[in-house]
């Protein structure tokens, strides 16, 4: 008779040693909670700061997607699945652009202005739409930044197909990599706290289900603009650094890359963690960097490459990887 | 006292009068129940007691306040508390943090003090209440891989958590072995007891029957009987619409 096996899975004892206050009883449950943390932290930090110019610019460009990527994340653990973050980027920029070319606001007033105003534009340009479910809301969001795109063309506002050039710089690179290494930590673990409180856990409960949220006495609609309003900001902040880092806005901002590329890094990395898209984005950015020599044939590579993530690892990288980490595995019989 | 009054409720889906000129009285602290063969209406009603579902003409009053028009939340914080036919738990949230919630309800919050956190010990007294052992890791387990029976409960544990005054169950026995029910029926017994009032929509006539005060059937959205338990099933036409027995 043929043997069978099957694979069990026990958590390290380690993991519910380091759990709470137990996790400074010695330095090795510390550790265990520091290494998955401390090491990307550091490891993109100095990776960052020694890169040669060009490789700075692709870092920075790397962060700005991976907090669309988390933003996004965000807002599907909502229940708000979004197709249109070029939206939130393109108002944030168009934001940081208009204030400092028009109004001559100095660059650490025009990116937290743009952040707030960005997200609160979203939120009400959304906020007829969000009694919307699903696919629904999200041909919503699709539709939108292409359409602004049009607008900005069609009434020549805000410098019309041109642009506005000439924005105010960052007074350097150093400055530029440090603002947005802390704002794409900050974005990733706030999210992650605010998301494991119980304020938190309302607006992921409608993820599953919004009729049982609402149900549980809940205004979901309150807690879906909320939920927009964080994660628009997020976008709306990336729009305003991209912005003052090429110093120039335009049409481009709206963008479909914006869109797609979060929700490619989402998948591959992990959908639901928040930690994984953000990984996923630390891939495919770079990694689109490195193919640009192959010419026409980037994007096949580009392509194939998605499609081996996501097909060898359907449940994304850092579910594995925390899988692995928390996890023993070992083959049993099965009698 | 009536506690809750359902008066004239017409509701059609396109061509199809899904209620028909529905009326009911709950009194208060009595256990209702509405039987009817199925797609007779009944989780219609509750549909629209609960503000899923606007009806086409009718009122509900709700302690004399007509709740028809105000959203599911309102109702729900108003003290009208439904549990699902088909359950509807946060997935992949563990079961505990399911109760946290409805734990955060204005209506909770209201008689708490307005705080949202260190919320764990109260939806763990919750769950215990429905039979969740609270020495066990089941509590702790993720929603998704609960038996089916435990989602009931789970469902039951909402509305304990949101305090309601009336406990709507939708079908809160379909799907279980007569083992879980006979363990259910005490704790709709004890909702009872501290004074709650309780409607069921139920296919398993004889436990509903030995618990329910009053009991209505509901046939092609119309109302064809309302009365005690004894006098229903021995009435000819429920025989008749429900059960498919000639007379």
């Amino acid at each position: 008779m043929k043997e069978n096996y099957r694979k069990e899975r026990i958590a390290r004892s380690i993991k519910a040693r380091s759990d709470d206050i137990y996790a400074l009883t010695s330095y090795r449950e510390m550790w265990y909670l520091l290494f998955p943390r401390f090491i990307p932290i550091v490891g993109i930090a100095i990776v960052s700061y020694f890169l040669p110019l060009y490789w700075k610019k692709v870092a920075i460009t790397t962060c700005i997607f991976a907090m669309l990527a988390v933003s996004w994340d965000f807002l599907s653990n909502c229940g708000l699945l979004s197709l249109g973050q070029a939206l939130f980027f393109g108002i944030g920029s168009y934001t940081a652009g208009g204030l400092n070319h028009y109004l001559h606001l100095p660059i650490y007033v025009t990116i937290p202005v743009a952040t707030v105003m960005g997200g609160f534009i979203s939120t009400m340009i959304l906020l007829p739409v969000v009694r919307l479910r699903g696919i629904y809301f999200a041909m919503v969001t699709l539709i939108l930044p292409l359409m602004l795109m049009r607008l900005v063309e069609a009434t020549k506002i805000l410098g019309g197909t041109e642009g506005i050039t000439g924005l105010s710089p960052f007074p350097n690179v150093w400055f530029e990599i440090t603002l947005i290494l802390a704002a794409m930590w900050a974005s990733l673990f706030g999210l992650r706290r605010f998301i494991a409180s119980d304020y938190g856990l309302i607006f992921v409960s409608m993820r599953d289900n919004d009729r049982a949220t609402m149900a549980s006495g809940i205004n979901i609609y309150a807690f879906k603009a909320q939920a927009l309003f964080i994660g628009s900001s997020i976008c709306a902040f990336c729009g305003a650094f991209m912005t003052h880092s090429y110093q120039f806005t335009g049409m481009p901002v709206f963008a479909m890359e914006f869109s797609i590329l979060p929700i490619a890094a989402a998948a591959i990395g992990g959908i639901g963690t928040l930690a994984g898209p953000l990984v996923g984005a630390m891939i495919l950015v770079p990694l689109s960097e490195v193919l640009r020599e192959f010419g026409t044939l980037r994007i096949v590579f580009y392509g194939l490459i998605l499609v081996i993530c996501v097909v060898a690892l359907p449940e994304g990288i850092f579910h594995y990887a925390s899988r692995k980490y928390n996890e023993m595995e070992r083959w049993v019989k099965i009698e | 006292m009536s506690i809750l009054e359902v008066n004239g409720i017409t509701k059609a889906f396109g061509g199809v009068k899904a209620l028909d000129d529905v009326s009911v009285t709950v009194e208060e602290n009595t256990l209702l129940g509405i039987i009817g063969p199925n797609g007779s209406g009944k989780t219609t009603l509750v549909n629209t007691i609960t503000g899923f579902v606007r009806p086409d003409t009718g009122s509900v009053l709700f302690k004399g306040r007509d709740v028809i028009g105000l959203p599911p939340y309102r109702i729900t914080n108003m003290g009208i508390g439904r549990a699902f036919q088909m359950v509807k738990p946060f997935f992949h949230l563990p079961a505990f943090k399911n109760i946290i919630v409805p734990l955060a309800s204005p209506r909770v919050r209201a008689s708490s003090g307005g705080k949202y956190g260190d919320k764990d010990a109260v939806a763990l007294d919750v769950l215990e209440e429905v039979g969740f052992e609270r020495d066990s890791s089941v509590p702790y387990k993720t929603a998704s891989v609960l038996p089916h029976g435990y989602l009931k409960r789970l469902e039951l544990a909402r509305l304990l958590a949101l305090k309601s005054e009336i406990f709507i169950l939708d079908e809160l026995f379909s799907g279980l072995s007569i083992a879980e029910v006979t363990s259910i029926i005490p704790i709709i017994e004890k909702i009872l007891l501290d004074g709650k009032t309780v409607v069921m929509v139920e296919h398993r006539l004889k436990e509903l029957f030995r618990i329910a005060d009053k009991v209505i059937v509901l046939n092609y959205g119309k109302k064809i009987k309302e009365g005690p338990p004894k006098e229903i099933l021995e009435d000819e036409e429920v025989k008749k619409a429900y059960l498919g027995v000639e007379v």
